[in-house]
């Protein structure tokens, strides 16, 4: 499904990204770990489209799509879901307002017809119960005070709304506590767990990858992934640290 | 009366980011005219208006004791178009004012607000200005607060989005404070449109036109909140993105 050949990638004139290549096909789900600097949040921001991340060589093809030929509005609307280690605050703009407008763009962009607002409540409202999120908070701005954990509750909320083929999850677990993380991760396997799906799960941590099964685990460092394995590589990692794993 | 007959320039404090050509083609007499409002004690009365056509309009306002006086106005004019409001508030009056210039081309669009406080008057002015182009967008707030004039409450803040470079936004507040045990605050920003914003937004598959028009929309939306009125409220904000719409960026 998603094809990531040889990337490279600067931001602010630094290479981050130093020929990452990846293949993931539908059904499965794909653990990224590595220390921080390694490249992981520039990964998903350069799927993303993000501007100032810049592909200096390389390719990824989503679907058999050129992924870099679509500006980021169309990326989301052929599919790909980015989950952001930090959701952006939008004063003024109420949640149920901003995913109405975004799922509706993305149906119109497909040629499908647009949800009424019924129908539009009537889908929060099954996501919101799935990730235990209260729906009065679709009533405020977008993510303006909500805590860490509200906000990546909310980020899978959405991604139940829009559906997506692919979701790249930024530390999506980061700010959770155990409860939460419980919760998350059972949305994710609930949304994204399917034949015709696939996910790139970046993260620190092993706990989410105990309610979130990957299929294969790698690690990246220095912008490149250096050792790929099964589950299993991401205990190892989790005992023995980056170092030991990657030396 | 010379004194009407006299045109003012950018030299005067008032005029200072006025258009210099416009005033030096305009009729001393015309401009020297002013809209007289007065509200009665304990009264309240709320105005808005909708700058369509390029030029200056000026009110003077009294609002008597304990009365309330609310003005929304929008500046979607050109090439210059001011709106003055000159308001003498009397002893727990209060004073409420909320603006929006948006415009792009050459437009000039300012708001210009002299407030005199009598003791335990209140005011409050909220100004949002949306520039693209080469226009300008301004904000001349001058707040009065006489000798004796305790427990006075005023307040304003301005901010400016500029939408391209080239753009721009001046704010001028002035804050003349005779009295000790007063409020008095004022706050203003020049930016751009939020770009990590603008980034989630299309994450989600919101086009970037779509993007613009929901984050303007909540950006002036702070300038006519305290409208009561739900109908006039709407047709502004609707006005003001309709002009938006023009804007062939």
């Amino acid at each position: 499904m998603l094809e990531i050949n040889n990337l490279h990638a600067t931001v602010g004139g630094k290479q981050i990204l130093n020929g990452l290549t990846l293949s993931v096909g539908a059904g499965e789900v794909h653990a990224i770990m590595g220390p921080n600097g390694s490249g992981k949040s520039t990964l998903a921001y350069v799927l993303g489209g993000r501007p100032g991340y810049e592909v200096t060589q390389g390719s990824v093809s989503f679907n058999g799509q050129d992924l870099f030929a679509l500006e980021p509005h169309e990326r989301a609307a052929a599919g790909l879901f980015l989950g952001f280690q930090y959701p952006v605050e939008i004063p003024g703009v109420s949640f149920a307002q901003f995913l109405r407008e975004a799922a509706n763009a993305q149906r119109k962009a497909r040629g499908e017809s647009e949800l009424s607002g019924g129908d539009f409540l009537k889908l929060a409202r099954e996501k919101a119960a799935l990730l235990k999120f209260d729906m009065e908070m679709l009533k405020r701005p977008v993510n303006v005070g909500f805590s860490g954990g509200e906000k990546k509750r909310a980020e899978m909320v959405q991604m139940g709304i829009l559906d997506p083929k692919f979701a790249v999850l930024d530390e999506t677990d980061s700010g959770l506590d155990i409860d939460a993380l419980r919760v998350v991760g059972d949305g994710i396997n609930a949304i994204m767990r399917a034949p015709d799906k696939g996910v790139l799960l970046i993260t620190h941590y092993q706990r989410l990858l105990e309610v979130v099964r990957p299929d294969k685990v790698h690690v990246l460092a220095k912008g490149r992934i250096v050792k790929s394995g099964g589950p299993e590589l991401a205990l190892e990692l989790e005992e023995e640290g980056y170092e030991a794993v990657t030396a | 009366m010379s004194h009407a007959a006299t045109l003012p320039t950018r030299r005067d404090e008032d005029w200072r980011y006025a258009d210099a050509d416009w005033l030096a083609a305009a009729d001393p007499v015309a401009l020297g005219q002013w809209r007289e409002v007065a509200v009665p004690e304990g009264e309240t009365l709320r105005e808005t208006s909708v700058l369509v056509e390029g030029g200056v309009t000026r009110l003077r306002i009294r609002v008597g004791k304990r009365g309330r006086y609310e003005h929304f106005a929008l500046n979607s004019a050109g090439r210059y178009a001011r709106l003055e409001l000159e308001v003498a508030l009397e002893e727990g009056a209060h004073f409420t004012f909320g603006g929006v210039t948006i415009g792009g081309g050459e437009k000039l669009q300012e708001f210009v607000t002299r407030v005199n406080h009598a003791p335990r008057s209140t005011s409050s002015q909220v100004v949002r200005a949306v520039q693209w182009g080469r226009s300008t967008g301004n904000f001349l707030g001058r707040i009065e607060i006489p000798p004796g004039s305790q427990q006075v409450d005023a307040a304003q803040n301005f901010k400016a989005i500029l939408l391209e470079k080239g753009a721009s936004a001046n704010a001028k507040p002035e804050l003349e404070i005779h009295a000790d045990d007063v409020k008095a605050a004022h706050g203003a920003a020049i930016g751009a449109l939020d770009e990590k914003a603008g980034f989630y937004m299309a994450a989600r598959g919101i086009p970037p036109e779509v993007a613009r028009k929901l984050l303007v929309r909540a950006f002036i939306a702070d300038a006519f909140e305290a409208l009561e009125d739900e109908t006039q409220y709407d047709a502004l904000l609707e006005k003001a993105l309709a002009a938006l719409d023009e804007a062939a960026i």
